[in-house]
């Protein structure tokens, strides 16, 4: 019996060591050199997988950054400025800093806003409804509610609201992974410069209807009236295909816009409160 | 043994309320909206400007390419405005909106009723007076004709079936174009046998119409060379590749024209439209369309002008039943639901169809339950279970491999499914996504 075990332990180690042996040459025979830096790097990077970075994940970013000679045209809009000058530490590069993007939704059709024409009994998917027609209002240029955006976001940074209708974006959470840019039919949302304290201001309509068609439609829709154009110091106003478009990098958040404009679609978020005028309080109240 | 198709297909109920109803001529609109894209194919350009006084059958669009067809004007009048409006796609489309001003035609155009048998051009002065007159299929997949007419270099058609098979439940425009319109349909498919250098023409006609088959038989004897097939009836019988098997039982390869097993499809409004252009210099500025619902009041075939509103159709046939849920522009099974009544009838709308507010609910899906009725139903042979899998999954490479672009987007296996899962929806945004990614690739 107990010489049983004594050949079973001595055979077993026997093999174990042989093949131990064996593998030890072909480890060395089929050795793969890694850079060690791509380890380094990816230990910084934030582990999210996300996608932002346009890689496939963060593994494939810092392989990337490793095999780069600069890092102009490399970003990772999780980890922002910081992470990118870490790694660019480590692989003795230059690092670029970059503005951080956040998005904004240009659509702010919400159900009071926006009466519906028509219902919708299909799957809730946006893409399934943009396929069949343009919405359950007459703007066909507006959100659709079903949450596509909402389903890809994988930091929490969209909130849907069944009273709103229209998503809305969790400044602090959204880190400008842009997964919602392509999941959104529509195209409505866009990745912007983040301004301090997240302070946004944007034309809240992609609707490039006339005017009267627009308003119809929508009651804050914007009809390319000019108006904002024509009050903009900065020129950072433009108006195109009955549709004013805010260019980020020059506007300079003076808010002027906001108040001539007179469907309201452009829209202000994470301001302090205006002090107290009598016209303005109106406007407020119409909101 | 009657011939049907190989593969899959479905019995819906037939609920054809407006068979046998003669066609009636609708009263002109007080304006029409054309819109400029009709066809499959790039959209016509217009060539009128507002102000400019049209005659019916004036051309106002001129095709903008090879694939896409000219557009004439259906009614006489003025040019309000070249504006956008909704149309049975459900998005604002680029459109000729004319104020209708008594109804003067253009002098060439024979309006008399009197059958012209004989005919003397060639096959290319044919398909010039095809293309020219504008002649999409009108069975509803609007593909301009005279492109079917041309072979791709190193293929020949040996066959022209003509589609009379109407498997759309509730629809009967063809059937009853059929019955009034046998002789000219007749001509009409010898036009398009000389356009294509074709011996042989087969009508294809479900078995549920009887009459129309007999009708056909006896007629066709005078023309030679044209046959008439009955068919089981099975949905969708009526699509192109389906038909081929069911006539011929040849098999289209997967990605192929028809024309590559030697067979052109064309309907048999179709038909009739050639006859018109040809014999009597009439562009396509009207066809058959039917009203229909189990709730509407009139179930009816009308010969409508193309632009005019649907609202007129719901009227004629006694008005909007206060209970529809969905009004749908075609058939029940492929139609489109429209948004709105000011929706224009385009070349390919065969029919209006009132839905009431308990058949046109959709039922809430529940989950897969493996049961397979949608793979042995579908009539290209697909898995559609998987392929909606994969299209909700975003797996569009596997999706490919799984042949989603064969899907001739039927609905059978949405129809049948007992779990109520939107198949159909699923695969259409899949197929959508794959052939982006096709094109692409081309590039």
């Amino acid at each position: 019996m107990s010489i049983t075990i004594v050949y079973t332990i001595v055979t077993l180690s026997a093999i174990g060591t042989s093949a131990a042996v064996i593998l030890y040459f072909v480890a060395q025979k089929f050795k793969v050199y890694e850079d060690p830096r791509i380890d380094q790097v990816e230990e910084i990077l934030p582990a999210a997988n996300c996608g932002g970075c346009g890689y496939a994940g963060c593994r494939a970013f810092a392989e990337a950054c490793v095999n780069a000679t600069s890092l102009d045209d490399l970003n990772c809009p999780v980890g922002g400025n910081e992470t990118m000058s870490k790694v660019a530490e480590i692989l003795g590069l230059e690092a670029v800093k970059k503005d951080a993007k956040v998005a904004y939704i240009r659509c702010n059709g919400t159900c009071d806003q926006r009466p519906k024409t028509n219902t919708f009994d299909g799957v809730g998917n946006c893409a399934v409804a943009a396929l069949v027609y343009g919405g359950e209002s007459d703007c066909q240029w507006g959100c659709l509610g079903y949450g596509d955006c909402f389903d890809v976001c994988d930091f929490d940074a969209i909130e849907l609201r069944a009273d709103l209708g229209v998503p809305k974006v969790i400044d602090d959470k959204c880190v400008a992974c842009g997964a919602c840019v392509d999941a959104c039919p529509r195209d409505l949302i866009e990745l912007r410069k983040r301004f301090p304290k997240d302070r946004k201001v944007v034309v809240a309509c992609r609707n490039q209807d006339k005017g009267g068609v627009a308003r119809k439609a929508c009651s804050v829709a914007c009809i390319g009236c000019g108006k904002c154009e024509k009050e903009c110091k900065f020129d950072a106003i433009t108006i195109e295909n009955n549709l004013a478009f805010i260019d980020s990098d020059k506007c300079k958040l003076c808010r002027k816009c906001v108040s001539v404009c007179p469907t309201h679609s452009i829209i202000e978020e994470n301001f302090p409160p205006r002090k107290v005028k009598v016209e303005i309080e109106e406007c407020s109240t119409a909101k | 043994m009657l011939k049907t198709f190989k593969t899959g297909g479905v019995h819906p109920p037939e609920n054809k309320l407006s068979a046998g109803k003669f066609i009636e001529v609708l009263p002109l609109p007080a304006s029409v909206f054309i819109p400029v894209s009709q066809h499959i194919g790039a959209p016509s350009i217009p060539v009128v400007k507002r102000g400019d006084v049209v005659k019916t059958g004036q051309m106002i669009a001129k095709s903008g390419g090879f694939v896409s067809a000219n557009i004439h004007s259906s009614v006489s009048g003025k040019v309000k405005k070249i504006d956008s409006q909704i149309d049975a796609s459900g998005y604002m489309k680029q459109g000729i909106f004319i104020d209708v001003e008594g109804d003067e035609w253009l002098d060439e155009i024979d309006q008399s009723e009197e059958l012209m048998k004989e005919f003397d051009l060639n096959g290319e002065e044919i398909i010039k007076k095809i293309q020219d007159a504008g002649i999409v299929g009108l069975g509803g997949a609007t593909f301009p004709t005279h492109v079917k007419l041309i072979p791709p270099k190193g293929m020949k058609a040996d066959i022209l079936i003509i589609n009379g098979v109407e498997c759309e439940p509730y629809l009967t425009s063809d059937h009853q174009l059929m019955m009034e319109k046998v002789e000219e349909i007749l001509v009409g498919t010898r036009l398009l046998m000389k356009a294509l250098q074709v011996e042989r023409a087969v009508i294809g006609i479900e078995n549920n119409k009887p009459d129309a088959i007999r009708l056909f038989t006896e007629k066709a004897k005078e023309y030679g060379h044209i046959d008439v097939t009955a068919l089981k009836v099975k949905y969708p019988q009526g699509g192109e590749k389906q038909l081929i098997r069911a006539v011929t039982g040849r098999e289209v390869p997967s990605g192929g024209l028809p024309v590559a097993v030697g067979a052109v499809v064309s309907n048999v409004g179709t038909s009739f439209a050639v006859y018109e252009a040809i014999q009597k210099n009439k562009p396509l500025v009207e066809r058959i369309v039917t009203i229909t619902g189990k709730e509407v009041a009139k179930p009816s075939n009308f010969r409508v002008r193309i632009g005019t509103p649907i609202s007129m159709l719901v009227e004629a046939a006694g008005g909007l039943p206060e209970n529809t849920g969905k009004i749908i522009c075609g058939g029940p099974m492929m139609g489109k639901a429209v948004t709105s009544l000011e929706v224009p009838v385009t070349k390919g709308t065969s029919g209006v169809l009132l839905l009431k507010k308990q058949e046109s609910k959709r039922k809430n899906a529940i989950a897969c339950i493996r049961c397979s009725r949608c793979v042995s139903v579908c009539p290209m042979g697909l898995e559609p279970y998987l392929l909606m899998t994969l299209s909700e999954k975003q797996i569009f490479d596997q999706a490919e491999g799984n042949r989603i672009m064969d899907c001739i987007e039927c609905g059978s296996c949405s129809f049948t499914c007992p779990s109520d899962r939107p198949l159909l929806d699923y695969i259409r945004l899949g197929k959508g996504k794959v052939g982006q990614i096709i094109r692409t690739r081309k590039k």
